[in-house]
This record gives structure tokens, C-alpha cells and sequence, in this order.
């Protein structure tokens, strides 16, 4: 069977190990924290904590929405995901197979079967390469004659909407920004993954060019049966593409659950605050003041207990005190690291299933 | 395959006519065609090289050929073209002959140095880490000579000679051009599309050679051609102080220093193995600087 | 700043340590026996031995170089082959000759090429402008040695205007003409590299300066066009100061081929008359002297940059 002739994913994939039900990606206490070196021994000073114990878990099929503001540790995380970095803990399952561990799956094995796609910039594609070079490498690296890779370059640039013979002797300069990330899209469908972890892929676009490729996202994810981590600080788009929702914030989760109730019901003040700091179509409900005030704290000396408190309206003592935790993320509940969930918890506003609305 | 296009929005077929594709290289040799200074003292340097070349078809005498009664006379003089050296030695012949030495001598350290400083800067540049900080510092030590001082410590201790001398200046070049490839390596390395060819899981190998080396070859290409200028005098002058080429031999900074004491009798003499370095550096300075402009591909 | 300074400082150590090194080593990249580059070839085998313990060249190399450290430390770089003086006297008489010459050098290679390059970047795009840079890049491109031949040929062959070389008798006047006027034909010579390397370096920043908005909101504020140019010029002279502190230290290891046209004597033609006699540890005391001023030169440039512009410290 030949790479160029063949429908190019069959709707069983032989490579599923698991069958429905385990999930494709399982992340427990995923941790990178990076050095920062200074003085005049350059002595490692303080830590970042990039990304601090973070434990979610993908589904065949799914996609999950991962937001925050900038600097919450989501591209981290996904570089992470793809192994780009090595984290200093946590495990990583993939379809059943631990990553990178002696019986598990390889790293290399990982990278064919999940890809990324990069925020579209003058640096996601390479200067002096033609488009369809791009996108024909990582075939070509794993033994696909050139001219074969070539030809399943072309197709996948007709898959995601570009012309080859228009196109594909391009280089990135010569294109938009929206056809740049089409590219950025057929590449990393170019090993056939199973799994596609997009970070912030369509935040750099005008508005119509963004929902263009957001709607080619959604056919090639039903085409493909792919699995996608949608990555971005825009709650709207995150809301539309996704299944379930994750909120990071200072390198933790703070909340997870099924995007519908996550955006109808936030149970965490921090989701809370974002979702209201979305401008409003309605010019009534528009409101001066941003809900959340300030910058996020610095990661380097996180506050203690809940990192939220330090901008969180609901914030008592217990909340600088312990830091609330999150719970089992399995099977599809919502779930926030809120001690307003924990009815033990001695907040006062504890147990109500509501959060006060924000004044 | 007709139906999955359908489903795609056709958002940029609707561009009319591609631009005519030329490809990076393509595109910089466009330029250059029309960047009349640069073609012109292209032209001068490649005259210099083949008349280096092939001196042994163009050059009129025999360039050891010495004669007692014709010393240090002037242009035209018996058939004499360019007049005769302190030794009676057909002076057109000699500075033919003594282009291939000077020549040889200051780009063969460049393209050594560039192989060698390039290669260890890319390694320091992608690795990162202690094998930077090790590279890289070892670079600082030989930076803190000036660039005459160490070609001179280094082939005056060893003795002098074309070898040595070529030794010295490939270890003078080696630190500039380790330095310029590792910046631009580690620029390259923290870019996106490195970081997407890691992530098809491709040997390192390949990423380093297909996303790495070809950005960063701009880079250190320019450079090294700017330096082969700097090549060029440097090695007439360990030539001039003795440390390069030997006499019979001609070589223009040695034929420099040899003629010095004709400055009384012939003074014009004196100066011609001079002007044969400066053109072939002037030359190789405007060609550097006319390749740098055409392969900024940003202007 | 302080801890900035502290640390550039110390990071100075390793590379003057390095510096000590290689020039140690460079006895060894002679052939032969070190102890035959150490001693005049007609030396006899008692005097070799002897010497050879004295050295301790009998020891194992790491012993050697610290043996030989500790002598450089406090001064003693060993006797000239030539002279039988001791090399550390030879150099620092000659070294105050290349200081006046590299010196005066860079400050009329300032003056000259301060003016071209702001002109130049003043109009930059401009036929001046390309008249400069083709000056700049004669500059650089032209072998000085053979500049100050063809000087020698035409000031003093020719016109016997001034001296050929040497720089006079007696303790160097600078009042006197007599004396300054050796300092004439070396100083235009050395100048040439620096002319074209500081007006390069004007050039650029003057017209980075000259684009920058606060320039343009000066001329909207109707300021007069020499008043905007002083401050652009106050703008861009910090980076064109520290290449020319660069320069400095450049010349001063670099001087050895004009100073031996001009047989000028400082320590570029120590240096050249080492070479010719194989005086190697003349040689290698000069190097080593003339490197480490090179090093301490571009750490004061860099301290006075970095106190100068605040953006460098983080780097």
C-alpha cells in the first residue's frame, strides 16, 4: 500500500491498542519548573514554575480546550507533550503506553502518532525551504522516498485548502497568514497522527481567517478521527471547538469539565473572572472595570495556598493557608481547585453550588 | 480526493498568478546580476585569480630568471613590462607568479577555518549547555589576541614558512567564525519550525542539516567571505616580516619587504607588489560587501 | 551595576589564565628541543643541562607552566637570546613608544573619521555617503605596511619633508620638532584601519539616531538643525567611543608591521626583531604582555559601555 494511493486514514485505526474506552493521552503530575541562573558564579537562583503538577486526561476522539493568560505554562505544556522539553516529573500514557519509560512507548514512537501544530509567526516554517518541503520532512525522515513524500505533501496541501501547484514551490515569506498556518496544519498531518496538539494555532489570524481555519480543523478532525489539545487565551474560540475545557493558572489546573458547563457554570472564581472579562456583544452588559485586577502573580515565588487569593474576590484565610486540590479528573466531570467546592473545606461560602456573581 | 478538497474553504486558490518562484539562491544571484559595483570588482578579482592561475601561460619571462646588469629598472624597460626587481627578475612574471602564494595563503585558512569554526560553532550553538560553554570559552582565550599578534606568535614560534604561516591564520580565523555560526545557531535552534522538525520525531541529524544548516550557512558564508580579505594582508604580511612565504619564491608581501631598499633607486618598483594587494583587497571587500545586501532577503 | 562589574571582572580571570597558556605553550610549537629556543645555538651540552634544571624543563609540563607562572607573576619573563638582557626590561622601554603611537594613532583616527561618518550617516543614501564609505572601505582594505612605503616614498624619498624611520635621539620631546616629526608618517599610517572602522561605526549610528522619532519630534519642535544634530551626535558617540576603545587595544598588538616599515622602536618591532633572531622568549614575553593589555582594554570598553547603556548589564 502505497502513501500516495491509499485513503489516507482508514476509519479503524490499527494503531488504537486500547479500544474506546482508554483514553488517548493520560498526564499525572506532569512538572517542569526552569532554572534561573544568576549572580556571579551563575548559581541557580529560583526556580519558574512553568508548569507545577498538572493531571488531566484526553479521550479518543475529544477535544480539549486549554486557556489562561499568557504565562499560565499552556505552551509549556504542550511542549511538553510533545517531549520538546523534558519534564523534571509526572508520567505521561499514551494510549495505555507510558512515554519514554523502559516497556513503554519511545519518544520517537510518540512524535508519529501525536503532532503540534505552532502558532502561526515568521518562525513556524522554515525561511529557505519551499511550503511543500516543510511539510514533506517528516515523512522523508522516516524513509518515504522523495518523491513519494512530495506527492502526499501536495495532497495534504489540497486537504487543507491550498493549491500545490500554486503553492507548494512557495516559500513561508510568500504567503499569508492564514495560508502560513494551512501549511503549519498539513504538516503536521503529514506522519498521520492520532493526536494533534495545537497551540495557539489560529490566535495570530484576522477574525475570517481564523474561523476558516477553524472550520477546516473541524473536517479534517472528523475525517481523520483525530484527537485534538486545542491550546489559547481566547475563550471564545476555546468555548466553540472544544468538548471539555481546562483552565491553567500560574502552572496548575484550576478547573476542568465539559465546556457547556464550564462556560454556563464556572465553579472557580478565577474561570468566573475570565468568562466575564470577555467583551460583551450587549452594549448594556459591557462593563468598565476588568473583574480580575492586576498581573498574575510571579511564578518564581507562587503565593502560598491557593495561588488565586492574591486577586481572588472570595479570598479568606483558608485560601493562603492550603491549597486546594482538584480532585480525580476522570471520566468527564467538572471540577474546579476551589476551596467554595469542598464543603470541609471551612470557607464560608463552602458547599454552595453557585459562585456569587461578580460584582 | 476531490472530496475532501470541498469541505476545505478555497481561501487562497482565489490568488491570481504566483510570483515567479526563484528560490533563496535564485533570488540572490538576481540581485547581483544587477549591482553594477559588485560586478564590476567581481569582475577584478576574478581577472586577479586566473591570472594567478594561469601565470605560467600569461607571464612573459621566467620569474626566477635573475640578471646583474637589469636591476630595479623601470617599466618598459627591455622588453620589461612592469621593469625588473632588485635581483633582475622580470617584475609582471613575479607578481603573476607571486598572486598564487599570496592567494593560496589567505583563502585556504578562511575555507579551512570556516569548515572547522563553523562546524564547532553549529555543535556549540545546538547543543547548548556545557559543550557551548566549553567551545565557547576555549574561542574567548584565542579571541584576546588581536588578529596580527596571534597570526604572528603563533607562526613565529613556529618557525615561519607557507605552512605554518597557513596554520596560524586558520587558527586566527577559527574564533570569529565559531562565534558568528553559534549565534546564529542558537537563534535558529529556538525557532518554531526547529522545534516542528524535532517534533516529527527525524534523527537529529536531519533536523540539524535540512532546518538548522541552511539558515545559518548565510550567516557564516558572508562572513568568511569578508575575511578573506583580511586573509589576504595578513598573510602578505607575515610574508612582508619573513614568516610566510621564503625567498626564491615570489610572493607579493615578501617582494614588498625585498624591494623596500629600492625605495631610493626605483621607487615605483617598490610599490607595485603593494598595489597588487590592495586591488585584490579592495576587490574582495566590495564583492563581500555587495554579497551581504543581496542575500539580506528582509530588504 | 556592581555585581555586573564584579562579575565581568572575574570573568576576565579564565581568559587572561587561558591567555597565559597558550603563550606558554607557544615554546613548545618550535621545533626542536624548548631548551634550544631558550639558549643561543652554540650553547654547550653543561650549559643546556644546567639551564634545562634551571628551567625545570625536566619536570612534567602542568609543573613547568606553573613554575613558569610564579616567575611571571612577579615580573621575570626570563633573558633575551639577542641581548642577554632581561626580556621584561626590553619590553617595558619599548612599550611606551607603541602606547604614544597607537594612542595618537586612534585619537587623529577619531578626529577624521568622527566628521566622514556623521556627514556620511547625516546623509545617508546620498553621494556623500558613498564617497565616505568608499573612503571606510579603502581604509580597511588597504595593507598599511605598503601605506607606509609608498608615505616613506613620497615624504621623505621624494620630498625629504620628513624622516624615514627611527624616532630621533634622546628622551622623546613632544614639544619639540625634532621629535615629532618621526611621529608623523607611523601615526598617518596606523590611523588608516581605525579611520575606516570608527567611520563605519559613526555612520551607522548617527543614522539610526537620525531616524529615531525623538529626532523627528525635536525638528517638529522647530529646533535648529545643528541643535538636533548635537543631539543625535550625543547619541550615537557611546558606541563609537567603544570601538574606538577597541581600536586602541587592537593597534596595540597589531602595530608590529608599521612599526617595522617605520623601524619604530616599540614593542611591534621588538617583537619583529624577536622573530628574525628566534628570540622566542622575547617572543613569547611580548605576546603575552601585549595580549593581556588587548584583554584589559576591551574589559574596561565593556564596563564603560555597560555604564553608559544599561541594556548591556543584562546580557
Amino acid at each position: 500500500m502505497s502513501f500516495a494511493t491509499s485513503p489516507i486514514w482508514p476509519p479503524a485505526d490499527p494503531r488504537d491498542r486500547g479500544g474506546p474506552q482508554q483514553p488517548l493521552l493520560m498526564v499525572r503530575g506532569l512538572q517542569k519548573h526552569f532554572a534561573i541562573r544568576n549572580g556571579v558564579l551563575g548559581r541557580v537562583a529560583a526556580h519558574v514554575r512553568a508548569v507545577d503538577g498538572v493531571s488531566f486526561t484526553v479521550h479518543k476522539g475529544e477535544t480539549l480546550g486549554i486557556v489562561g493568560e499568557s504565562g499560565c505554562g499552556k505552551s509549556t505544556l504542550a511542549r511538553l507533550l510533545m517531549r520538546l522539553i523534558v519534564p523534571d516529573a509526572g508520567e505521561q500514557i499514551f494510549d495505555g503506553d507510558a512515554v519514554g519509560v523502559q516497556g513503554g512507548i519511545s519518544v520517537k514512537d510518540l512524535r508519529r502518532q501525536a503532532q503540534m501544530v505552532f502558532q502561526d509567526s515568521s518562525s513556524s516554517l522554515n525561511p529557505r525551504m519551499p511550503v511543500q518541503g516543510s511539510v514533506a520532512f517528516g515523512p522523508m525522515a522516516f524513509g518515504m522516498p522523495k518523491a513519494d513524500a512530495t506527492a502526499l505533501a501536495r495532497e495534504l496541501l489540497t486537504k487543507v485548502g491550498l493549491n500545490p501547484a500554486l503553492f507548494g514551490g512557495r516559500y513561508p515569506h510568500e504567503l499569508s497568514g492564514g495560508q502560513k498556518q494551512r501549511v503549519n496544519i498539513a504538516r503536521a498531518l503529514a506522519l498521520k497522527p492520532r493526536m494533534v496538539i495545537l497551540d495557539e494555532a489560529v490566535s495570530a489570524l484576522d477574525k475570517s481567517v481564523e474561523a476558516q481555519v477553524l472550520n477546516l480543523l473541524q473536517v479534517l478532525k472528523r475525517e481523520l478521527s483525530l484527537t485534538y489539545v486545542f491550546i489559547s487565551h481566547d475563550l471564545g474560540v476555546v468555548r466553540w471547538i472544544s468538548d471539555r475545557v481546562m483552565v491553567m493558572y500560574l502552572g496548575e489546573v484550576v478547573e476542568i469539565g465539559p465546556a457547556d458547563a464550564l462556560y454556563a457554570a464556572p465553579k472557580h472564581p478565577y474561570t468566573q473572572a475570565l468568562l466575564a472579562s470577555r467583551p460583551s456583544m450587549d452594549p448594556d452588559r459591557r462593563r468598565e472595570e476588568a473583574p480580575v485586577s492586576g498581573d498574575p502573580p510571579n511564578p518564581v515565588n507562587p503565593p502560598p495556598g491557593c495561588r488565586f487569593h492574591t486577586r481572588c474576590p472570595h479570598a479568606e484565610r483558608v485560601c493562603s493557608a492550603r491549597a486546594p486540590v482538584l480532585g480525580d479528573a476522570a471520566a468527564g466531570a467538572h471540577l474546579a481547585a476551589c476551596h467554595i467546592q469542598n464543603p470541609a473545606s471551612g470557607h464560608s461560602l463552602a458547599g454552595r453550588p453557585v459562585l456569587p456573581a461578580l460584582h | 480526493m476531490s472530496t475532501t478538497v470541498s469541505n476545505a474553504p478555497p481561501t487562497g486558490n482565489a490568488a491570481m498568478a504566483a510570483p515567479r518562484q526563484r528560490g533563496y539562491w535564485g533570488t540572490v544571484g538576481y540581485r547581483l546580476r544587477y549591482d553594477p559595483v559588485t560586478l564590476f570588482f567581481g569582475a577584478v578579482l576574478l581577472s586577479v585569480i586566473l591570472a594567478a592561475v594561469f601565470a605560467s601561460w600569461i607571464a612573459p619571462a621566467d620569474p626566477y630568471q635573475e640578471s646583474i646588469i637589469r636591476r630595479l629598472k623601470g617599466p618598459g624597460y627591455m622588453g620589461h613590462i612592469l621593469g625588473t626587481d632588485e635581483l633582475g627578475r622580470d617584475m609582471l612574471s613575479r607578481l603573476l607568479y607571486g598572486g598564487r602564494l599570496t592567494l593560496l595563503m589567505g583563502m585556504v585558512p578562511v575555507v579551512i577555518a570556516t569548515l572547522i569554526g563553523g562546524g564547532l560553532g553549529v555543535v556549540a550553538g545546538f547543543a547548548g549547555g556545557i559543550v557551548n560553554t566549553l567551545i565557547m570559552r576555549t574561542m574567548d582565550v584565542f579571541y584576546a589576541f588581536p588578529s596580527v599578534l596571534l597570526a604572528v606568535a603563533i607562526s613565529g614560534a613556529m618557525g615561519g614558512g607557507v605552512t605554518n604561516g597557513m596554520i596560524a591564520l586558520t587558527l586566527v580565523f577559527i574564533p570569529p567564525l565559531c562565534r558568528v555560526a553559534e549565534t546564529a545557531t542558537t537563534q535558529v535552534r529556538n525557532l518554531d519550525f526547529v522545534d516542528a522538525a524535532r517534533a516529527t520525531g527525524a534523527p537529529l541529524r536531519l533536523v540539524l542539516w535540512h532546518h538548522v544548516l541552511g539558515n545559518v550557512l548565510g550567516p557564516v558564508l558572508i562572513y568568511a567571505s569578508s575575511l578573506i580579505s583580511v586573509g589576504i594582508i595578513l598573510a602578505s604580511g607575515l610574508s612582508f616580516l619573513g614568516l610566510g612565504v621564503k625567498p626564491p619564491e615570489p610572493d607579493w608581501g615578501l617582494m614588498l619587504n625585498a624591494l623596500r631598499q629600492a625605495i631610493y633607486v626605483n621607487p615605483l618598483i617598490a610599490a607595485l607588489p603593494g598595489i597588487a594587494i590592495f586591488i585584490t583587497s579592495v576587490s574582495l571587500n566590495m564583492v563581500s560587501d555587495g554579497l551581504r545586501s543581496a542575500m539580506d532577503v528582509r530588504s | 551595576m556592581f555585581g555586573y562589574i564584579l562579575r565581568r571582572l572575574l570573568s576576565a580571570v579564565p581568559i587572561a589564565f587561558g591567555v597565559s597558556v597558550v603563550c606558554f605553550l607557544l615554546v613548545y610549537l618550535a621545533p626542536g628541543d624548548p631548551v634550544q629556543t631558550l639558549l643561543p645555538p652554540d650553547a654547550d651540552a653543561e650549559t643546556v643541562a644546567q639551564v634545562k634544571r634551571m628551567y625545570g624543563l625536566d619536570q612534567p609540563l602542568p609543573v613547568q607552566y606553573l613554575t613558569w607562572l610564579g616567575r611571571v607573576m612577579v615580573g621575570d619573563f626570563g633573558r633575551s637570546i639577542a641581548t642577554g638582557r632581561p626580556v621584561a626590561d626590553e619590553i617595558f622601554r619599548s612599550l611606551g613608544n607603541t602606547v604614544l603611537l597607537a594612542g595618537l594613532s586612534v585619537l587623529v583616527a577619531f578626529s577624521i573619521a568622527f566628521v566622514l561618518g556623521t556627514i556620511a550617516g547625516r546623509h545617508a543614501g546620498g553621494w556623500l555617503d558613498r564617497v565616505v564609505t568608499g573612503v571606510a572601505v579603502v581604509g580597511v582594505s588597504v595593507p598599511n605596511y605598503w601605506l607606509g612605503i609608498v608615505l616613506v616614498i613620497i615624504f621623505s624619498v621624494e620630498m625629504m619633508a620628513l624622516p624615514a624611520s627611527g624616532m630621533g635621539d634622546g628622551r622623546f620631546d613632544p614639544t619639540s620638532w625634532e621629535h615629532v616629526q618621526y611621529l608623523i608618517l607611523p601615526v598617518i599610517t596606523l590611523s588608516m584601519i581605525p579611520v575606516g572602522i570608527i567611520a563605519r561605526t559613526t555612520r551607522s549610528a548617527v543614522s539610526e539616531v537620525m531616524n529615531q522619532e525623538f529626532v523627528t519630534t525635536l525638528r517638529a519642535n522647530g529646533l535648529p538643525e545643528w541643535r538636533v544634530l548635537r543631539h543625535a551626535l550625543k547619541n550615537a558617540l557611546p558606541p563609537v567611543l567603544a570601538v574606538m576603545g577597541l581600536q586602541f587595544g587592537t593597534l596595540m598588538g597589531g602595530s608590529i608591521l608599521v612599526e617595522t616599515v617605520f623601524s619604530w622602536p616599540g614593542s611591534g618591532f621588538l617583537l619583529s626583531k624577536a622573530i628574525l633572531t628566534r628570540d622566542i622568549p622575547v617572543l613569547q614575553g611580548t605576546i603575552l604582555v601585549l595580549a593581556l593589555i588587548f584583554v584589559f582594554t576591551n574589559l574596561t570598553v565593556d564596563l564603560f559601555q555597560s555604564s553608559v547603556d544599561p541594556r548591556i548589564r543584562r546580557a
